[in-house]
């Protein structure tokens, strides 16, 4: 398959084969399930449980509100003892609504409420609904609402399906892992969204450094002329949305714009699984692969978790740590957060738990910039990292703006390459945090003066009238006492 | 564990700034090396009054300004100015000029603009140029090769006395670079070719056996000095390869018009400083633009000014200057030269596609 450049990237050691070769291995059921309402991109989900209610594994505990939103379920029987705070999956470390739930060891489904049925005869608005209703978010990490993704049909003219199993972040192996161990699923997931979404091709971009995951693909997808599979230089970020559609297809996004805008919806192979289990077997996302992984953990593995479970639970089936970790990230290391702590649960986005040891993550000093252009080199969108940083690091947003801030992906090749380990995604991301607080305070401004004005000018509308309404009483009384001087005369 | 807040990413490649000044000083060696084997003790006498006077320099302005000393010094940037300096110095100059330019270099060139990264000019040539004007004798007394151990070159001692400025008639052996020849000659009136034919072979030029500074004499080693940083990514390949094609093109040009006027191309890129500059000076991270068109341009910048000074002006030489004079431009360069945003057209609008369906509001 032809395949097209993308500019820049870097390629850092990928660390796959601490996990690539683990097959992936259920968690035991953990002592009790903290379970976010909000674990994903829009408005967090609102409860419809109550504390001491006994729930089945599937059964909705919070439901969806507004466009962007997705549903929460109860990843396993048990009984919810509250519904309250928690620390959240976030480097922030704040507490956010979350639900928690205490297993009764059944692990017992509800009753499907959808009856499985042929979904390639059920019509897309069907299909997009059922996947809205199981939850579904991309699990790359963004966890953007899938459906709305598939509800992208009624707006844009589709011509593909792009399947994300690049997994370029090193130490991840979760998606390499499901698409060996259940390649035919996910092939039918993928099936699925494609006959909702109403394209004619779909394209399975998958980096060279899984060559089992490829073949298994291959043989799945092997009745499908439609599906091909493409085997993607290992380069990272060849998962950036945009650059693996850019690979794909030869075009290019335009900025500020959706890969629909050149007619491709992308999804991730953790997702097209999702989408099988709900549209085929009915039921909801409640449980995720998580690749735990680091040079600090004892045993690392690639694990089937329930979505709620404490991070603590993952590590102590793992092994604990070797040493203490220099930095605990959720998602890829170059990408990921800090983890606040071990308490904190499992999300629907979560897809590795790393412990690094100091060797492993960033530990020098950092150095004035020498201007190597490194970071220009790499930068995947053609920015200018240094100049950037230089407006950013001055207080100038604006002008770090005008070097195409806000087209920048994070994805931190920059920061990866410089020899005097700056920063730069910390100053970037502050920068775009402070230019949005600002434009949103701007915005707030304008429509308070706004406001203001046309109280005013309603009390003057006001004011005009009554004093309008005085005059013409006044001309009509006066009229009259000339009417009766008049009469009187006469 | 550090700071709670910090972005990705987590990992980081192995690359430091000390990482890269080491490359450049191991690609300076092999040519180094030689032209210690040419003009012997004093050569090396100066090589280390330079890099230590850069050093001494170097921690004086950081311990002024109050910043961390050790990690400075460290960083391996001042001792490669120093090194650079030497590279670029008749090699049997004496000891304060050495000292006085590595001096000029780091405080003047560097530390006044705020330290590593900062300046606008390469450290190095501004010494250079600094010390052409202010000892215009002393910086173009070049002598011809006396290769270490050999029985015309300077003993220790004696290497000693020269380095200190006391020694023997450096006139003895004194003789004026390829380059300085030619100027000479032909302001009265010998056309190159009669100038270069008693003195001058190509192949010579190329291996390095003749009179100039230490970094102008091997051609060969200097180059392959130069390959070992691309191949290392140190330096791509633009400035070097601009800088070089638009010398040669303009020398091929004029050459072709009056050979008896105008030295021929291999002559240019064989002789002087083209070599090091090309790969070593006009490259220096700091003071070269960071786009690759930049690049490009500044380069083939340097190449003009280098012929032209070396066609028209005083002197016979023009890298330093010519390298100066695009250090000055490469903030403009930068400013005007960018490279195009993904998504977006070279105006830096975001792409339209044709037949695009417009997404309602």
């Amino acid at each position: 398959m032809k395949l097209f450049r993308i500019t820049g990237g870097v390629h850092p050691d990928d660390c796959k084969t601490l996990t690539a070769k683990h097959a992936i291995e259920t968690l035991p059921l953990p002592d009790l399930l903290h379970v976010p309402l909000q674990q994903h991109i829009g408005s967090p989900a609102a409860p419809v449980v109550r504390r001491g209610e006994q729930v089945l594994k599937g059964q909705l505990l919070a439901h969806s509100q507004g466009m962007i939103s997705a549903p929460v379920h109860a990843p396993t029987s048990g009984r919810v003892m509250g519904v309250g705070n928690y620390p959240a999956h976030h480097a922030s470390g704040l507490s956010v609504p979350t639900i928690t739930l205490q297993p009764d060891g059944e692990d017992r489904w509800a009753n499907n409420t959808a009856i499985p049925i042929d979904p390639f005869k059920l019509p897309s608005e069907e299909i997009a609904a059922r996947v809205s209703a199981a939850g579904i978010v991309g699990m790359g990490g963004a966890t953007f609402p899938a459906a709305v993704k598939l509800n992208l049909r009624t707006r844009y003219t589709l011509k593909t399906l792009v399947i994300n199993g690049a997994e370029c972040e090193p130490f991840l192996t979760c998606d390499d892992r499901l698409m060996q161990e259940q390649a035919a699923d996910v092939i039918d997931g993928i099936r699925i969204m494609a006959h909702a979404l109403g394209v004619e091709k779909v394209l399975i971009g998958i980096e060279n450094n899984k060559p089992d995951a490829q073949s298994a693909m291959d043989a799945a997808a092997a009745d499908y002329p439609d599906i091909s599979i493409a085997r993607l230089p290992t380069r990272y970020p060849m998962g950036s949305e945009k650059h693996l559609v850019q690979t794909l297809t030869g075009r290019e996004t335009p900025a500020r714009g959706l890969t629909a805008d050149i007619g491709v919806v992308v999804h991730n192979v953790a997702t097209a699984l999702a989408v099988h289990d709900a549209l085929r077997c009915g039921r909801p996302l409640v449980s995720r692969v998580v690749t735990v992984s680091g040079s600090a953990i004892r045993n690392p593995k690639n694990l089937r978790v329930l979505v709620g479970t404490p991070v603590d639970d993952l590590l102590n089936y793992c092994g604990g740590f070797t040493s203490t970790p220099a930095r605990l990230i959720s998602g890829g290391p170059m990408m990921g957060q800090r983890l606040p702590g071990t308490r904190v649960p499992i999300i629907k986005g979560s897809s590795g738990i790393l412990a690094l040891t100091h060797e492993e993550t960033v530990h020098d000093a950092v150095m004035p910039c020498i201007r190597c252009a490194s970071c220009v080199r790499v930068c995947p969108c053609g920015l200018v990292p240094l100049e950037m940083a230089n407006h950013a690091r001055a207080g100038d947003l604006e002008g770090a703006a005008g070097f195409g801030l806000m087209d920048c992906i994070a994805c931190g090749s920059c920061a990866y390459v410089c020899p005097s380990n700056i920063p730069l995604v910390q100053y970037f991301n502050y920068a775009k945090g402070e230019l949005t607080a600002r434009q949103r305070a701007e915005h707030k401004q304008a429509e308070t003066r706004r406001l203001t004005e046309l109280r005013s000018e309603r009390m003057e509308k006001q004011k005009q009238a009554k004093r309008e309404a005085l005059a013409k009483r006044r001309q009509a009384a006066k009229a009259q006492q000339q009417k009766k001087a008049a009469e009187a005369d006469a | 564990m550090d700071a709670p807040l910090v972005s990705g990413p987590h990992a980081h490649g192995a690359v430091s700034v000390s990482r890269t000044m080491v490359l450049v000083m191991l690609a300076l060696l092999p040519a180094t090396l030689f032209g210690v084997y040419l003009y012997g003790w004093p050569a090396l006498n100066l090589l280390l009054i330079t890099v230590l006077s850069a050093l001494v320099a170097e921690g004086t302005s950081l311990r002024l300004a109050g910043k961390p000393v050790r990690p400075y010094l460290l960083d391996g940037s001042a001792a490669l100015t120093g090194w650079l300096l030497a590279m670029t110095l008749p090699p049997w100059a004496p000891w304060w000029i050495g000292a006085a330019g590595s001096f000029f270099a780091i405080v003047v060139g560097k530390q006044v603009f705020g330290g590593l990264g900062q300046n606008l000019f390469n450290p190095a040539m501004v010494a250079r140029v600094a010390l052409l004007i202010a000892f215009p004798v002393e910086m173009t007394t070049f002598i011809t090769p006396q290769p270490l151990f050999s029985s015309n070159a300077p003993g220790f001692l004696q290497g000693l006395a020269i380095s200190l400025g006391s020694g023997v008639q450096i006139d003895m052996v004194s003789s004026a670079s390829t380059l300085g020849h030619v100027k000479t000659e032909l302001t009265r009136g010998i056309s190159v070719h009669n100038a270069l034919a008693p003195v001058y072979d190509l192949l010579t030029g190329f291996i390095g056996y003749m009179p100039g500074s230490m970094g102008e004499t091997s051609a060969l080693l200097i180059l392959a000095g130069g390959i070992f940083l691309l191949f290392k990514r140190v330096i791509t390949w633009h400035i070097p390869v601009s800088m070089i094609a638009s010398l040669m093109l303009l020398a091929t040009l004029f050459h072709g018009i009056n050979p008896e006027r105008y030295i021929g191309p291999l002559v240019h890129l064989l002789s002087g400083a083209t070599l090091l500059g090309a790969f070593f000076i006009a490259t220096d991270l700091v003071t070269s633009p960071v786009t690759a068109k930049g690049q490009l341009l500044f380069g083939a910048g340097c190449g003009a000014l280098v012929f032209i000074i070396r066609s028209w002006a005083a002197y016979p030489e023009g890298m330093a200057f010519a390298v100066m004079l695009m250090n000055a431009l490469t903030p403009l360069i930068d400013h005007y030269v960018r490279p195009r945003v993904y998504g977006r057209d070279r105006k830096g609008e975001p792409l339209v596609y044709e037949g695009k369906p417009e997404p309602p509001p």
